[in-house]
């Protein structure tokens, strides 16, 4: 017990047809972010400080979609989101609809510390930026060739799923497409209306505690593919994407619908801190009871120097390293 | 059981030597909007239209921080947000940055109806908002001469703050009077123990523009389960890291704690000076407790007791009215 620790996600809900080359790239950049947060944690660093270090190698990297590679709005257009919490004082910072920003998780910490709020969305947020000197790029860094393509499979699973409306018998999401099928040979796997195979994980995240105890999250996005533009999604709202308190702190990742009617993040804290419950087991409870039919992942680190996953999704990708060695990365 | 509603008119440093001429239509406004509450639930209306209803009245009053009468950015616009939630199916919708929507509840009800979305926000929203065919007004509709020389007073506080002090990071200097208030809220419960909660507000006075409070984030500002229905006001940054209206409902689930208990914890347990919140449970019991100098609020349960208050109960002629 005790020592630092930190987990990393890249997104829960992975197409179980992933080609195996995309499955070691990310197990790669996975494998390397889970580095630069251990050695930030091994110098002393405060783990609010290796949160936002790691997310911004995760949004940097374009193999997961937040920052560079960040899913598509309706428009084409990329509207990202972040929010970072410092377990310490619970501070927290959250900014939404960022199209010019290099790293959201960047302009998070910069609201928590340099503003009077915590929460800063849209042409305020990009005004904000400006402010701060923070590093811009023009909208279209951010769009890949391959979420240009996805955008408009996404289009089309959409119109095909009007036509067919034959109910799903799996989940139900909080989708308006929900109930009707995606004509596709997935075998009717589906997250946020969309079969699997257009879905991609939108997410990335870190949490961590360091030698002294202080756990610290941070989450990053670049949203829903094909989202109606100005929807915000789970990751910049704390307690539903985001959490952290002196007793631990939680990133969550999937159906960012049925993880803000859950206030996921929050609720992996208030199990343990109201009911009392160890670390794995609030994880494990929060995604059993609390989800319904939602589909999502999370990971969580207590001040004890414990780490946690749990997703309810067909794989979520993950990693996690402990200051007694241990080290892990996995997607399935 | 029974049904019981209660709503706000916002949490602040409400002086007690507010003129009556402020009070009067405030306390007026209450009332009236407390009646159409109670008219709308023992007509069966469900919860979650009787607290939109509620709070569209309360947006349409010049006198609360919501709709007609919200506080202005820095740049001296409005950008306004909301928030309801259903606690029976735990759906809920939350709008932001409305500049030109008359009732920003009622846009939030449409996001969780007629979206596969939960929030929409900016210009997003206000093209959803023009869709759908919303009541849309110029920004005269909303801006008020009160609100202006509230803006004018802040950036003066802030100003002289500035000049003297070593700017403090996190505060915002409270202005003269009553601009520390903020929002509007209502949540009902039928006598089948349906649970519904919605807020609205303008925000923070002179606060940045883009700035999100706690209004429509769920848990933090709004949050309605099988448990209890909360909506909460006060200082929207304190609001958000103390997830406040989840965590009424979380300890009455996971602690046991009733509704009275649970909502006094969570109070004594944010910095003074920051929090009120109204909120009733399945049970059709209610509480509204704050730890701020004032909270227009009011609520009535179905065994006839109602109230009408500014101040702690008992302070400077707060109405009450135990048999209806």
């Amino acid at each position: 017990m005790g020592g630092w620790a930190i987990a990393v996600h890249g997104g829960a809900g992975v197409d179980p047809k992933l080609p195996e080359e995309r499955q070691e790239e990310a197990r790669r950049v996975l494998r390397r972010c889970l580095g630069v947060g251990a050695a930030g944690l091994r110098a002393g660093l405060p783990a609010v400080d290796v949160v936002e270090m790691v997310v911004r190698e995760l949004e940097t990297d374009p193999v997961f979609n937040s920052g560079r590679g960040s899913a598509l709005t309706q428009e084409g257009t990329v509207e990202m989101e972040a929010s970072i919490m410092d377990g310490r004082g619970r501070r927290c910072g959250s900014v939404s609809g960022l199209t010019t920003v290099k790293n959201p998780v960047s302009l998070a910490r910069l609201v928590m510390d340099r503003s009077p709020h915590s929460y800063l969305a849209f042409h305020g947020a990009e005004d904000f930026a400006r402010e701060q000197g923070v590093e811009v790029v023009d909208n279209s860094y951010f769009i890949t060739d391959e979420n240009v393509r996805m955008l408009k499979l996404a289009k089309e699973a959409n119109s095909i799923v009007y036509d067919y409306r034959v109910p799903v018998p799996s989940a139900d999401t909080c989708s308006a497409s929900a109930g009707l099928v995606g004509a596709t040979t997935d075998g009717g796997l589906q997250m946020n209306g969309l079969p699997i195979s257009i879905y991609a994980p939108e997410t990335v995240g870190c949490v961590a505690v360091d030698s002294c105890g202080w756990c610290a999250a941070a989450t990053s996005t670049g949203g829903l593919m094909n989202k109606m533009s100005g929807r915000i999604g789970d990751s910049p709202l704390i307690g539903s994407g985001t959490y952290a308190c002196g007793a631990c702190a939680v990133s969550c990742t999937g159906e960012g619908e049925a993880i803000i009617r859950s206030t996921l993040a929050r609720d992996v804290a208030a199990l343990m801190e109201y009911k009392g419950l160890g670390l794995q087991e609030a994880v494990d409870y929060a995604l059993k009871e609390r989800l319904d039919e939602g589909k999502a992942g999370l990971i969580a680190v207590s001040r004890n120097g414990e780490v946690a996953y749990g997703f309810n999704t067909v794989g979520m990708f993950r990693g996690c390293a402990t200051e007694d060695g241990f080290m892990d990365v996995a997607i399935w | 059981m029974g049904w019981a509603i209660a709503l706000h008119g916002g949490a602040g440093d409400i002086p007690l030597s507010f003129p009556v001429e402020g009070r009067a239509p405030r306390e007026a406004a209450l009332r009236h909007c407390l009646e159409l509450g109670v008219a709308a639930l023992k007509a069966n209306r469900p919860p979650l239209d009787v607290v939109e209803l509620v709070v569209r009245e309360l947006e349409n009053s010049p006198c609360f921080n919501a709709g007609k009468g919200s506080v202005l950015t820095t740049n001296g616009t409005v950008e306004m947000e909301a928030c309801i939630m259903d606690g029976n199916t735990k759906k809920c919708g939350a709008v932001s940055g409305l500049s030109t929507v008359v009732n920003a509840i009622s846009l939030a009800r449409l996001v969780m109806e007629r979206t596969p979305h939960i929030y929409l926000a900016f210009d997003g929203a206000e093209a959803f908002a023009r869709e759908q065919g919303v009541e849309t007004a110029h920004s005269s509709h909303f801006i008020t001469p009160e609100n202006v020389e509230r803006l004018k007073n802040a950036k003066e506080a802030k100003r002289v703050q500035i000049d003297f002090t070593e700017p403090i990071k996190g505060t915002i200097p409270s202005s003269i009077g009553d601009s520390q208030i903020g929002t509007v809220g209502c949540v009902a419960v039928d006598g089948h123990g349906i649970l519904a909660s919605a807020t609205s507000t303008g925000g923070l006075v002179n606060k940045m523009a883009g700035r999100i409070g706690d209004t429509p984030i769920i848990g933090a500002g709004t949050y309605a389960n099988s448990y209890c229905a909360v909506s909460a006001t006060g200082k929207g940054e304190s609001i958000i890291q103390a997830t406040v209206a989840r965590d009424v409902a979380a300890l009455m689930e996971y602690k046991g704690l009733s509704l009275k208990e649970a909502a006094a914890y969570v109070i004594e347990r944010t910095p003074k000076g920051n929090v009120g919140l109204v909120a009733v449970s399945a049970n059709g019991e209610v509480t509204m407790p704050f730890n701020t100098t004032g909270m227009f609020r009011a609520c009535a349960t179905e065994d006839g007791y109602s109230e009408i208050g500014i101040w702690p109960s008992g302070i400077n002629g707060d109405l009450e009215y135990p048999n209806k």
